[in-house]
């Protein structure tokens, strides 16, 4: 474990000595500010729409829950499909390409650990970047009346996408040398997984099931809701193991070739 | 202290080394010759345990490489031929990492940090960080990132390459001195170095090893220089024929 450290340890202090961490910090909460932005706006114009049609009836079903939170947290998660590959994309193609992935293979630590802390150390950043934009739920609730337990579970469901997100991506940097490659592949990966679901709304039978269950949004929709299901959880640990399993699996290789 | 027996690496149909044995003896400082491409590098690799052998095995300290690779790990230090260096990160920050990922416990890292700092005459360049340092400082940060842990065993890939006369000179009497206590493989194609530095030469060519014996005995009578390109000559000329052979 204590391996696992020093190699987060140093993976951290890398994003953070050289600009990567605060650009993507800085653009992540530029534009998630935008969406809350937006969505705000939106929600209080309609608000305003159906006050004047002195609707109570109307008016009870509005919340900021669905009407903003739920929202803000859908595009989050898309504007993490974005951001999340650029953390990955150098874990290993960086090692490659100035030699120090011999110093580590030689190193009396196993692969596994490698690999726990090169993801431990993005798990920091990524986690950081959530955490960050929880602060438009302490907005929120500091002038409105949002239901806590709800929205928690909601950023709840953004974290562990995230780590998904993470996972993916530090597989996919594993395979490649090349910077770009590690990028555009977590990338299209994500994607994939992100608009999966699309197809399982119109396929029928045991392949749209199966679809349904893969798509990552149908997970996620489900803990914006404020509804946690044991299912959901486990879908997304299961992602997450089997990422950083197979990524361990791809650095030993080097060893069979 | 370091057996190596019939190391064979193929990828795919193209063997890099083959049948590949030589030992070297604790405290030796062995140099190990060969012309650019011959497999020194990859013989090197599958030593340090980074890469595996097609075939053969490598004992270290009585260790094997593939079966009991981290206690081999554990006493090799490694400088490959660039030298594995963060360019974000200052000397004494990459060392500490270094010796961490090594498994020098916490309390002796400050210790082992001070001590190749002076055996690498590493001082004036304490504060920078790795990226803006000269080829010379780079060179000696490899190598210190190989000596922290104080390991038995050296395996040093060209260690002198790119350093200005000067540098040179000092890095071969550091690794003079180093000898004695540990072993050392040295992989160089400067001959003057091996007749300098080393005890023991091996010469490998084209994959294989057509020379190993004390530099003493080699250079007798006549140069190391006469003797690596006698020996390089005779074995390309056998081997373009022997392949001349096979094919027709």
């Amino acid at each position: 474990m204590r391996n696992v450290f020093t190699i987060a340890g140093k993976e951290l202090r890398s994003y953070f000595t050289s600009p990567v961490a605060y650009v993507l910090l800085a653009s992540y909460l530029a534009l998630a500010g935008y969406f809350f932005y937006a969505l705000l706006l939106a929600f209080n114009q309609t608000l305003q729409i159906y006050s004047m049609m002195r609707n109570p009836e109307m008016l009870s079903r509005f919340n900021l829950n669905q009407m903003v939170i739920a929202p803000l947290l859908h595009n989050l998660a898309v504007l993490l499909i974005f951001i999340v590959p650029a953390i990955t994309m150098r874990m290993f193609p960086e090692e490659k390409r100035s030699g120090t992935y011999e110093l580590l293979l030689t190193s009396p630590i196993r692969v596994g650990e490698i690999v726990l802390g090169k993801f431990l150390g993005g798990l920091v950043l990524v986690l950081l970047m959530v955490a960050l934009s929880g602060l438009f739920g302490v907005l929120l609730r500091a002038y409105g009346n949002p239901e806590l337990p709800m929205m928690l579970v909601g950023y709840l469901g953004l974290a562990l996408m995230a780590t998904v997100f993470l996972a993916l991506g530090t597989l996919i940097s594993s395979f490649t040398d090349n910077v770009v490659i590690g990028y555009v592949g977590a990338l299209f990966a994500l994607l994939v997984l992100y608009t999966i679901g699309w197809l399982g709304e119109t396929v029928q039978g045991v392949s749209g099931n199966l679809i349904r269950y893969v798509s990552i949004t149908d997970h996620f929709q489900e803990l914006t809701k404020g509804i946690v299901d044991t299912r959901d959880l486990v879908y997304f640990v299961t992602l997450v193991v089997v990422g950083l399993f197979l990524t361990q699996r791809s650095v030993e290789s080097v060893r069979w070739r | 202290m370091i057996e190596v027996a019939s190391l064979t690496k193929r990828y795919g149909e193209l063997a890099a080394i083959r049948d590949v044995s030589f030992t070297a003896a604790p405290g030796q400082i062995l140099g190990f010759l060969g012309p650019n491409g011959a497999g020194k590098t990859t013989t090197m690799r599958i030593i340090t345990g980074f890469l595996p052998a097609t075939t053969g095995t490598v004992r270290v300290d009585g260790f094997d490489v593939f079966e009991q690779s981290a206690e081999v790990r554990r006493r090799i230090g490694y400088l490959p031929e660039n030298p594995p260096l963060y360019n974000d990160m200052s000397v004494p920050s990459y060392l500490r990492f270094v010796a961490k990922l090594k498994g020098l416990r916490r309390g002796d890292v400050a210790v082992a940090l001070e001590r190749v700092l002076d055996t690498c005459g590493l001082r004036q360049v304490r504060d920078r960080l790795l990226g803006h340092l000269s080829k010379g400082y780079r060179q000696r940060v490899g190598l210190a990132q190989a000596l922290i842990h104080d390991p038995p065993v050296l395996i040093l890939d060209e260690p002198t390459i790119g350093l200005d006369p000067r540098q040179i000179i000092e890095i071969r009497s550091l690794i003079r001195t180093l000898g004695g206590k540990r072993t050392v493989i040295l992989s160089t194609h400067i001959l003057p170095e091996v007749s300098q530095v080393c005890d023991k030469v091996v010469i490998i060519n084209e994959g294989h090893i057509v020379i190993e014996d004390q530099v003493a005995n080699l250079t007798r009578d006549r140069t190391l220089e006469d003797v690596f390109i006698e020996a390089i000559t005779r074995d390309s000329g056998d081997g373009s024929r022997a392949s001349a052979a096979a094919e027709s």
